[in-house]
């Protein structure tokens, strides 16, 4: 026994940093590699070295990105912006009312409304006939279309979440307000919702990411330059940008930002919101 | 029907802003697939041609390749996310220095810009220039054409798919880890357990629902995936690394209308004939342990 304590003294620092070794080469060389290819100049940045810069020309690229035709980047970003802060606060109203009933009441429909729920989680969006309703209620090439999609397909997700987390609070709150003579929507927006926060802060932040970054969406359903979202800007800029590495990685660099700052406030309700049904199955 | 319907606190109402616009935005398209895949569609006039789309569909060879393409493509980043997310599960909940930092490190590619991250790893899988190459020359091994290899391209995909993917399996893991008692483990080192032996009968069954919890998530996200495939090979070289999204997209930006649909159709099948078996073998599993 004696002799076995000393290397178990050291495991955790030399098991700690071996792993810390392989997650610097494999997770964080690609991260410095954005960063160290946004700061070079064009002529260092074409040959995709992984070297320290001579010179800096970090705020140059920034200013040279966000002019790109007709500052697209800015416009880009105001269209992202509008379309995840709809689409979250639909979700969120949208999300927790089914949930609540879903878990407070025991009906047949709840079987049909789970099925269709799980449904939502698996069947992948039928692209053209989306269109062609879209089309149909003249929302396509719309923003607000836009925000209507990411709604339908972010509800099962946010209704599973607001479900599980509704059966933990008692029920005696509803019914007190309910004696005292509360209508539904009264005891739902007035009681209950204001107890839902920690569960809403993880829908809000894990949607918000998943709405800023998604690409095939609005690839299909919002083509038109003044329609453009983030992702769709780096994707344009790749074959503009094919000669001009220094440009296509500082745009890749300011796209990151955005969920890097939403990280760095929110870990632990990403991952809680991520996490949920491991442990329950 | 329970007696005072009226007076119910939870009101079936409820229910409507939600199924407005989950019923015509995606269960109405949804249904109306099963139709248009079945036409000649222009998006304004619908031709019924029977199941010519499908017959297409499964007699050209491209096509039809990119259904086995999307199994391996599925089948190989579940697995490895699967894997490898236990793995680093089990290492990041063990006392080790600066666990805090590791789980932020391997988590955060989750979050960052798919689109991103494909052209941050073309660019550094280019044959001659690209830094892997060029670290691998230093080694003195000669790196492959990642991506313009044909037999090779889907892989590497597959790689980055694995790298970006992996912190969700690890969270998900480490969350079953963490409920599980120490008590077990206790009680089995007493009687004289090995450690793979605690892994083997300990850990991986009681850990049961967080597998089966990735091993679906990844499974379904592995077979609808479009985003890296379109941000690092467009599909190619040639139709070599074609997946099913893929393909439906090039129909679809080809005008192919109904062909997309049908492709829409197969992906959907797969899916089901895939998942809710697997997910019916699973839950018989569940009770067993």
């Amino acid at each position: 026994m004696s002799r076995a304590q000393p290397p178990k003294r050291w495991r955790p620092i030399v098991v700690g940093l071996l792993t810390m070794a392989g997650f610097l080469l494999t997770f964080v060389v690609p991260f410095l590699f954005i960063f160290l290819q946004a700061v070079k100049d064009r002529r260092a940045a074409n040959k995709l070295d992984f070297t320290w810069p001579d010179s800096w020309h970090l705020w140059e690229n920034i200013v040279a990105v966000v002019q790109t035709r007709d500052y697209i980047l800015l416009l880009a970003y105001f269209n992202s912006i509008v379309i995840t802060v709809g689409a979250v606060t639909l979700l969120v109203i949208f999300a927790s009312m089914v949930g609540y009933v879903l878990s407070r009441r025991r009906s047949r429909l709840n079987g049909f409304v789970m099925a269709l729920v799980l449904a939502g989680l698996m069947i992948p969006p039928a692209v053209v006939p989306t269109i062609w309703v879209l089309q149909g209620l003249t929302l396509f090439k719309t923003i607000h279309g836009m925000i209507l999609i990411q709604v339908a397909y972010g509800l099962s997700f946010s209704i599973l979440l607001y479900r599980a987390f509704i059966a933990g609070i008692p029920r005696e709150l509803d019914e007190a307000a309910l004696i005292d003579g509360a209508k539904p929507w009264q005891i739902f927006f007035r009681v209950v919702l204001p107890l839902l926060r920690p569960v809403t802060v993880t829908n809000i932040v894990v949607q918000s990411i998943g709405i800023f970054n998604d690409f095939t969406n609005p690839l299909y359903y919002l083509p038109g330059r003044e329609n453009v979202t983030v992702q769709l800007t780096l994707f344009n800029f790749q074959s503009q940008f094919s000669t001009q590495y220094n440009l296509l990685f500082t745009n890749i660099l300011l796209i990151t930002i955005p969920p890097l700052i939403v990280f760095i406030f929110f870990n632990r309700q990403i991952v809680a919101g991520m996490t949920a049904g491991a442990v329950k199955g | 029907m329970t007696a005072p319907r009226r007076k119910s606190p939870y009101p079936s109402w409820f229910f409507v802003p939600a199924a407005v616009v989950y019923g015509t935005l995606f269960l109405l398209p949804t249904v109306a697939s099963l139709w248009f895949s079945l036409t000649r569609w222009d998006l304004f006039t619908a031709t019924y041609i029977g199941l010519d789309n499908f017959r297409q569909f499964f007699s050209e060879p491209f096509l039809v390749s990119s259904i086995g393409k999307t199994l391996i493509y599925a089948g190989l980043t579940s697995g490895l996310k699967t894997i490898l997310g236990l793995l680093l599960a089990v290492l990041l909940v063990s006392p080790i220095i600066w666990r805090g930092m590791l789980r932020t490190i391997v988590f955060f590619p989750v979050l960052v810009s798919t689109v991103g991250v494909g052209i941050t790893f073309t660019t550094m899988m280019h044959p001659t220039k690209g830094i892997i190459n060029v670290l691998l020359e230093s080694l003195g091994i000669d790196g492959p054409g990642w991506l313009t290899d044909p037999s090779l391209a889907l892989f590497s995909v597959v790689l980055v798919d694995v790298w970006k993917g992996v912190g969700l399996a690890t969270v998900i893991y480490m969350a079953g880890l963490v409920s599980i008692s120490q008590d077990y483990y206790e009680a089995s080192r007493i009687d004289g357990a090995t450690r793979f032996q605690q892994f083997w009968r300990i850990t991986l069954p009681l850990v049961w629902p967080a597998t089966v919890t990735v091993v679906t998530l990844s499974l379904i996200s592995g077979l609808r995936f479009f985003e890296l495939i379109w941000a690092m090979t467009r599909g190619g070289p040639g139709f070599s690394s074609d997946v099913v999204a893929s393909v439906i997209y090039k129909q679809y930006q080809a005008g192919f209308y109904g062909l997309a649909t049908a492709g829409n159709v197969v992906l959907f099948s797969l899916i089901a004939l895939l998942i809710l078996p697997l997910t019916w073998w699973f839950n018989t599993r569940e009770v067993e342990a």
